[in-house]
Order: structure tokens, then C-alpha cells, then sequence
């Protein structure tokens, strides 16, 4: 727990790495479509919306909370984006409106993660009691206004957006790095990201020590609602129809990617890239089963059975005296 | 009363809102106050009411439990397999196998944390998937609505005929609800190991140097936990006659949601059977004057949330104090 930050980050990498190594080198040998460009082209156009939800799941445990409204509020900001469109002719909607929705789709998902952020800093409440009052609030507020039902019919200019490939590399994907590069930025390299780890590490400390917490706790959330916004609009894009709902499944993995990552569930420690190349993990796990023929629920159960290996496995290096970065603190 | 309330500011708060609600409610509605009514509203509570009071037990302990609602679906499952195998079965029979496999099931979270240090939300999720995929995986998703005659059948145990010729009738599912309420306050209130599992779940170290067994703890916790589990999925299937693999999904949430705010702390040491009690029957209750005031049923949800919110940013829960236990917890 003493190692300084940058040894951890690398042995965590090693580790994900040789894990991924051994992943691809197995399906490679046992699954014969594995290790085709068809089969790496449709992983690439599935990661990006969990890679999304991941990230914006990401900056939350790293302050010692969780937010579990992730989807919805994805699903309510798409939902945003969708009346936007709708408003100015659906199909026939310009590419002006599709920028006043995002942008109005930004705003939406910005201010449920502020009403969070804020509840949980100045009432001092609970994060995963906050973030699933808002859950259940944004669930109900989406039924309530669609009624349960599918809305689509959007214009085609959005197609590449969410199926496109720009020189060789599918959109979506595109998106997805840029925001995570951004976001290792923002968690490495500024004082926001450094007040997110520091609340993690002692959330009193970094008070007594002029970290404003409350300010620093709204922005954690109120930037983790414009990622589920941006998670939405490609959701939007990607499936050309919004559903109140639609992902819902993704919010525990997106918990679990984070902790197969190396992100401390207690927060203060973890990196977006070991994250990053959890979620190729994952996913290359689930186009692998899905290849040799398994179901996607089979992929969700080697998911789970898969985080409790890795879990068992750090604990057993920590006790073979490996290096202290392998150790869980749990 | 006058100094529990005190010394349970969650509890006395949460009482003065519930009374309020339902003074308001048989006020407004002249459905609110009918036995028909509050016998619904047992019957359809008493599910959740079993899973909250061993997730309160979770709770006390210090850990958190995601997974319980699949169990209970793992449960239904493997019973009927069970049932079907030894040729049908009876109440007794069926309440001991939930039981016990429900049990078994919350031994699996608790030997991975304990045996393995590896905190309970990170195992919980884990296992939630596994329990999940299996699950969906083995039934490939299929319904069984040929329950065995004992489980399909309501079991009335009182009923009566108001004068407008409305029946009101209360359920097995009550019973088996007032039973594992009783048990589990006198398991938390009446046992030394009750009193371990708060001083456990308040400050673990101490309670470690203090000579408390952890294996004891995380096993007792999550046994508890898992023989609710099991029994609500027993009761469930009961109520709607059929077993759905993907049914009980979600409601974990839910019930947790109810349960913190009936004041369980989240990172253990505090929290009270009544409490609990009052956080359900505060959702329970608000769903149902929604519905008698004839409001639209999508927007049930919507105004649930928001007062849970409003709850919460209202009342003080500390999450200072939390994150301390968590931390001594995890070092």
C-alpha cells in the first residue's frame, strides 16, 4: 500500500496484459473465427457504450462512493436528445439540432449528477443510497414521459456516428479513446483529478488540508452524468432507437470492470488504462464464448466467476509475499 | 418508546413521516383505511419485508449483499428440481430445502470474503452475475408454471367479508413474514451473537481483539441473509404461482434502497428490525395512495424516487463515520 503510484500502475498493466495475452492466445487456438478482422471489428463496435458507462462509473468509486444512476441517467439524456430531434421533423432533422439535443442531452445528464453530487456532499448521505433514489427516480421520470415504449425514427446523417469507421477504426471506438484519454488527463494530471484521489484516500485529511471536498464530491458526479450523457447519444446512435432501459444490465458490470481494473473499492487508488484493458478483457471474453457458440448469460456468469479468480489470486500473491501491488487492501 | 426514538433519530423521523402519510391517505381516500386494503398491502410486502430483515443482518455486520434477489431465483430453480426429484414435497419439506439452499448460498459469499479478504459489494456483484448467467444459462430462460399443488396454492390463514362484500384475506407469505421478523430481532437483540455482529460491523479490529470469531460473523450474516433469501423466493413463487428466472431481478436495490433509509448504516454497526420495517412500509405505503388517488401508474416510480431523495437530503445520515469503519475494515 506504501509502493508509490507508478510501480503499482505498471505490475497492475503486467498483470491485465498477461491476462489478456493468455485470453486471445486460448480463443485463438480453440475458436477459429477468433482472430479474424470481423470478429475485432464487432468487439471494437460493442466495448465503446460499457467503455463509456465504465469511465463515468470510474471517478465516483475512486472518491469512495459508486453511482448506480449511470444508465438511466444515459438513458434519460438520450431520451433528451431524441424529443430534440423529434421537435425539428425526426428524419428530417438538420445537423443543428442534433447539436442543440447533444448539447441538451449534456446538460440533462450534467444536472442529475449535480443533484447527486450535491445531496451526497452537503447532506453527507450515502453515495449508493443517493445514487439509487436518483436510479429509481430517473427509471420513473423516463416511463412516465415515454410510457414504456421505443422512440426512433432519426435522421440518417447520425448512421456513421454509430456505425461508421474512420480510417480503419470504427467511430464509436474513436470516441471512446479520445474520452478516455481525456479522462486519464483529467484524473492524472489535474487538480480536480488529484482532489478525486485524495477524497478517496481520506476524505477529513483532504479537508483539513484545503481540498474543498463538497465542491470537488459535485463535480465528481456532475462529470460522471455528462459521460452518461455521452454514453447516451451513442446509444441513441448506435441502436437508432431510444428505450428507457435499455443497458440496464450494463451497471453491474461496469462496477465489475472497474475492480477487475485494480480500482480500489474503498477509492483513492486505480488508472484508467488497467480499466481500459479490463473492459478488452471482458469483452473479448464474451466474442470468444459467443464464437464457440455459448449465450451471452454464460458470458455473464464466466464475468462474475472470472472477478472472483482475480480476487482470489491477488489475495494468494499477497500472501506468497509477491509484490505489495498485488496485495487487495480488502 | 420515548428514548428508543431518541437514541434512533432515522426511526423516529421515518414514524412521524409514515404517520403523517397514512393520516393524510384515510383522510383523502375512503379505501385507505379498509381491511381489504391493509391486508393487500401485507401480502404484497411480505417478500420484501423477509429480504429486508436479513439484509439488515448484512448490513449490521458491515457488509453490503447484491446478489440475494438471484439467489432467491437460484433458489426457486434448484427447489422445484428438488421437489420434482423426491416426488412433490410438502410445506415443511419446501421451506426446509429454500432454506437450506438458500443458506448454502449465502455460505458461498461468505467463504469467498472471508476466506479470501475480499470485501463483500466486490463478491456480491461478482456473484450476482455468476448466480445470474448460471441461472439463465441452465433454464435457458424458461417459465414452470406446473408448481407442485402445495406451492401453487394460496394459503389462507384468516379472511373476512367486509359489509360492502369485499373480502380481505391475509396469506401464508404474512406468517412466514412475522416469523422471520421475530427470529431475526431475536437473533440481532436477544443472542450474544447479535450483539457480536453490531460490534463486528461497528469496529471490526476491536472487535477482532476482543476475541469475536470473523469466520463466525461472515458466516452468520450471510447464512442469514441467504435463508431469507430462500424463503421469499419460496413465498414469491407462492404468490405468483409461476417461477420466472429474470422475475426477482432489480428488487435488490429496491429493498436496499428501503432498508437504508429505515436507518441501517451502510458500513454496519447500526440499525434496527423496526426501522427496516418503516422503510418499506414508507415505499409500500406512498405506492398505494399513488394508486388510490387514481394516479397514473407510470408515474409511481417517478415520485418514489424523489422521495427517497428528499428523504435522504433531509435526514442526517453521516457518511464521514462510513468511510472510517470502512477504511478500519479494510486495513
Amino acid at each position: 500500500m506504501n509502493t508509490p503510484i507508478p510501480s503499482w500502475m505498471r505490475s497492475e498493466s503486467t498483470a491485465l496484459l498477461l491476462v489478456l495475452a493468455v485470453v486471445m492466445v486460448v480463443f485463438g487456438v480453440i475458436a477459429p473465427r477468433f482472430l479474424s478482422g470481423g470478429n475485432f471489428a464487432s468487439i471494437a463496435f460493442q466495448l465503446p457504450v460499457l467503455g463509456l458507462l465504465t469511465l463515468a462509473m470510474l471517478a465516483p468509486i475512486l472518491s469512495g462512493g459508486l453511482n448506480l444512476a449511470i444508465v438511466y441517467s444515459a438513458n434519460l439524456s438520450g431520451l433528451t436528445l431524441a424529443w430534440v430531434l423529434i421537435q425539428f421533423g425526426g428524419p428530417d432533422a438538420g445537423v443543428g439540432s442534433f447539436l442543440l439535443g447533444a448539447v441538451a442531452a449534456i446538460i440533462v445528464g450534467a444536472l442529475a449528477g449535480a443533484v447527486m453530487g450535491a445531496t451526497i456532499a452537503y447532506a453527507g448521505a450515502h453515495p449508493i443510497l443517493v445514487s439509487l433514489a436518483m436510479m429509481i427516480f430517473l427509471q420513473g421520470l423516463g416511463e412516465f414521459l415515454t410510457r414504456g415504449s421505443d422512440i426512433s425514427g432519426f435522421p440518417a446523417f447520425l448512421q456513421p456516428l454509430g456505425h461508421g469507421v474512420l480510417f480503419g477504426i470504427p467511430i464509436p471506438l474513436l470516441i471512446f479513446l479520445g474520452v478516455a484519454l481525456l479522462w486519464h488527463v483529467v484524473l492524472a494530471h489535474t487538480r480536480h483529478g488529484f482532489a478525486v484521489y485524495m477524497i478517496g484516500s481520506n476524505i477529513r485529511a483532504s479537508e483539513y488540508s484545503g481540498v474543498h471536498t463538497k465542491r470537488t464530491l459535485t463535480l465528481i458526479y456532475t462529470l460522471s452524468g455528462v459521460l452518461c450523457a455521452v454514453a447516451g447519444i451513442l446509444m441513441l446512435t448506435r441502436f437508432n432507437s431510444v428505450r428507457v432501459g435499455h443497458g440496464e444490465a450494463l451497471l453491474l458490470i461496469t462496477v465489475l470492470a472497474c475492480f477487475l481494473g485494480g480500482v480500489d473499492p474503498f477509492g483513492g487508488f486505480g488508472r484508467v488504462f488497467p480499466v481500459v484493458l479490463a473492459l478488452i478483457i471482458l469483452q473479448i471474453l464474451s466474442s470468444g464464448l459467443n464464437l464457440m457458440g455459448a449465450n451471452q448469460h454464460l458470458s455473464t456468469a464466466i464475468w462474475g466467476l472470472f472477478l472472483i479468480a482475480v480476487m482470489v489470486v491477488r489475495h494468494l500473491a499477497g500472501r506468497l509475499a509477491l509484490p505489495d501491488s498485488w496485495r487487495t487492501r480488502a | 418508546m420515548r428514548s428508543y426514538l431518541r437514541a434512533h433519530p432515522s426511526e423516529l423521523w421515518l414514524t412521524l413521516v409514515l404517520t403523517a402519510m397514512c393520516l393524510v391517505l384515510s383522510l383523502t381516500s375512503d379505501q385507505f383505511l379498509t381491511a381489504g386494503n391493509i391486508t393487500s398491502l401485507l401480502n404484497n410486502n411480505a417478500v420484501n419485508i423477509i429480504w429486508a430483515v436479513g439484509l439488515l443482518v448484512v448490513l449490521i455486520a458491515g457488509g453490503i449483499d447484491i446478489s440475494f434477489a438471484v439467489a432467491a431465483s437460484v433458489v426457486q430453480y434448484v427447489a422445484i428440481t428438488v421437489f420434482d426429484s423426491i416426488g412433490g414435497g410438502d410445506w415443511a419439506i419446501g421451506f426446509i430445502v429454500a432454506g437450506t439452499l438458500g443458506i448454502l448460498l449465502g455460505c458461498v459469499n461468505a467463504a469467498l470474503i472471508h476466506g479470501f479478504r475480499i470485501i463483500t459489494i466486490v463478491v456480491t456483484i461478482a456473484t450476482f452475475n455468476a448466480f445470474f448467467g448460471l441461472l439463465m444459462f441452465f433454464s435457458k430462460g424458461r417459465f414452470i408454471y406446473d408448481l407442485p399443488d402445495w406451492w401453487g396454492t394460496r394459503v389462507v390463514l384468516w379472511e373476512h367479508q367486509s359489509a360492502d362484500g369485499r373480502w380481505a384475506e391475509l396469506n401464508l407469505p404474512v406468517l412466514a413474514m412475522l416469523v422471520c421478523i421475530v427470529l431475526t430481532w431475536l437473533l440481532i437483540r436477544r443472542t450474544t451473537l447479535g450483539r457480536q455482529l453490531y460490534a463486528f460491523g461497528d469496529n471490526p479490529d476491536a472487535a477482532l481483539r476482543a476475541g469475536i470469531d470473523a469466520r463466525l460473523m461472515q458466516f452468520t450474516a450471510f447464512g442469514w441473509m441467504g435463508m431469507m433469501a430462500g424463503i421469499g423466493g419460496l413465498m414469491q413463487a407462492n404468490i405468483t404461482r409461476e417461477i420466472v428466472p429474470n422475475a426477482l431481478i432489480g428488487r435488490e436495490l429496491e429493498v436496499l434502497a428501503a432498508v437504508v433509509l429505515g436507518g441501517a448504516r451502510l458500513g454496519g454497526g447500526r440499525g434496527t428490525v423496526f426501522g427496516c420495517l418503516l422503510g418499506v412500509l414508507l415505499v409500500a405505503v406512498t405506492q398505494n395512495g399513488l394508486n388510490l388517488l387514481g394516479v397514473s401508474a407510470y408515474a409511481f416510480k417517478m415520485i418514489i424516487g424523489a422521495i427517497i431523495l428528499i428523504a435522504i437530503s433531509t435526514s442526517n445520515i453521516s457518511w464521514g463515520t462510513m468511510t472510517q469503519s470502512a477504511r478500519r475494515a479494510a486495513t
